[in-house]
């Protein structure tokens, strides 16, 4: 089983050189600790800025310069600082390479609910419904089960979507999911998972693939 | 030159009335108009409509206008860090529309360029499409959303001149611009304040015809929400 740390690890493995790469909050956000040597990709961040670096050491906090979960972060040589507008515009027009989202639901046809759970907990969705609606290479990143021990992996989505039939890819601390034809196939599984552990936290449909594989970190 | 220069705080926003529908800047607490909305507290206006990517926290940003019951309505894309909002929206005593981020900007910005609606892929299919009318170009489906119409904007820049041009600085320009472009009246309070000339006209983000209203902010505490450090 993984961790959240090795969830972020392994979807780093899918950064090629050059990608702009949108992260978001949580897990996403773990994906920037483990880029490959020698691949170099640009992080692009909601609330204006392409090319977002690490945080900054204590002396370098600067109360202008967030990301999109609100924490200090630092620029590179090549940073750029746009406005909101032209931030989603990038996002709209499928210049981001990568998208790499949290989600509360995803469903076997590839909706994703993550924004609100009625009566009981309103957010709101942030950037997330213009990224789903927009981005050609998304993969989901989260928990298979909610703190209640169900599955996120369903049939349909319970909750108000985010998008529908946006999600291709799901990373969770028992496998790779890709979603195709209207189920969840397994193509790896996580070190010490078995494929029964897989199917007992999984609500929607369940293929595996023939070439089933161990994931490697 | 126009003179855009108003004293302070007070005298800005001095004619922004009960149910008033005001946009203000920033993304969190980065880049908000904190000198306005503290004048808008010790105004004590309400009924107001406000329009902002987030509700502020507690006890700064929007949350202090929250926490007074100054606001009617809120209409944002995330107000996750607010208790207090949260609180009054599930009690029934707060009205929220929430809206995907990039129509909240996109509609903004609409406003300042004069068209009154656009079509975008968010939404569609979820609850933020309901009665809302949808169009196919080359195979996708699109909602068509709205230009604002805002009675006042309210937006906070680093530097400004005595015209109303106005620099923005880092991720603090994040909502500004289009706001800047989007009130009937626009405010703008600023760190430093300069003679008309002085500004680049290269690097002017805002140009001051979109500003109506112009001071330098008397304190800029600048709070951050999720101070992160590295060792």
């Amino acid at each position: 089983m993984l961790t959240k740390e090795q969830i972020a690890q392994r979807i780093a493995k899918e950064l090629r050189d050059g990608f702009y790469v949108n992260l978001g909050i949580g897990i996403p956000t773990l994906v920037s600790n483990y880029i490959p040597k020698g691949v170099n990709v640009v992080l692009q961040s909601e609330n204006g800025l392409l090319g977002m670096g690490p945080f900054p050491y204590e002396n370098e906090v600067d109360a202008d310069l967030i990301n999109a979960g609100k924490q200090t972060i630092t620029t590179l040589p090549g940073t750029a600082f746009f406005d909101s507008a032209m931030s989603f515009g990038m996002i709209r027009s499928q210049r981001v390479d990568l998208t790499v989202l949290g989600a509360m639901e995803v469903a076997q046809n590839g909706d994703i609910a993550s924004w609100k759970i009625p009566g009981k907990l309103v957010k709101g969705m942030g950037g997330a419904m213009d990224l789903v609606a927009s981005a050609k290479n998304i993969i989901v990143a989260m928990m298979q089960t909610n703190p209640k021990g169900a599955s996120k992996l369903l049939s349909e989505c319970t909750l108000p979507l985010t998008g529908k039939g946006c999600i291709q890819r799901v990373v969770t601390e028992l496998g790779f999911y890709e979603i195709k034809d209207g189920a969840f196939h397994l193509i790896e599984i996580a070190p010490g998972v078995t494929v029964d552990e897989v199917k007992s936290k999984t609500v929607g449909k369940l293929t595996i693939s023939d070439s089933l594989k161990e994931m490697v970190l | 030159m126009i003179n855009k220069v108003v004293s302070g705080a007070e005298e800005a926003i001095k004619d922004i009335q009960d149910n008033a529908t005001i946009m203000l800047g920033g993304f969190g607490l980065c880049g908000i108009p904190e000198n306005c909305i503290a004048a808008l507290v010790n105004k004590g206006v309400k009924g107001l409509t406000c329009i902002s990517n987030n509700a502020g926290v507690d006890d700064f940003g929007l949350g202090l206008l929250l926490k007074k019951h100054q606001i009617k309505k809120m209409i944002a894309s995330y107000v996750g860090e607010n208790a207090e909002f949260e609180r009054q929206l599930l009690q029934g005593e707060l009205e929220v529309e929430l809206i995907p981020q990039g129509t909240l900007a996109t509609r903004c910005m609409m406003t300042g360029y004069g068209i009154p609606a656009f079509y975008t892929p968010a939404g569609v299919g979820t609850e933020v499409a309901e009665g809302k009318e949808t169009r196919v170009f080359d195979g996708k489906e699109y909602l068509m959303e709205t230009a604002f119409n805002s009675d006042f904007a309210i937006v906070k820049a680093w530097k400004g001149d005595t015209s109303g041009n106005l620099i923005f600085r880092g991720t603090a320009r994040n909502f500004n611009p289009m706001m800047a472009m989007a009130g009937k009246i626009t405010i703008a309070e600023v760190e430093e304040l300069v003679p008309a000339g002085e500004l680049h006209p290269n690097e002017i983000h805002t140009p001051g015809i979109y500003v109506n209203r112009i001071f330098k902010g008397e304190v800029f505490e600048k709070r951050i929400e999720q101070r992160t450090v590295r060792k």
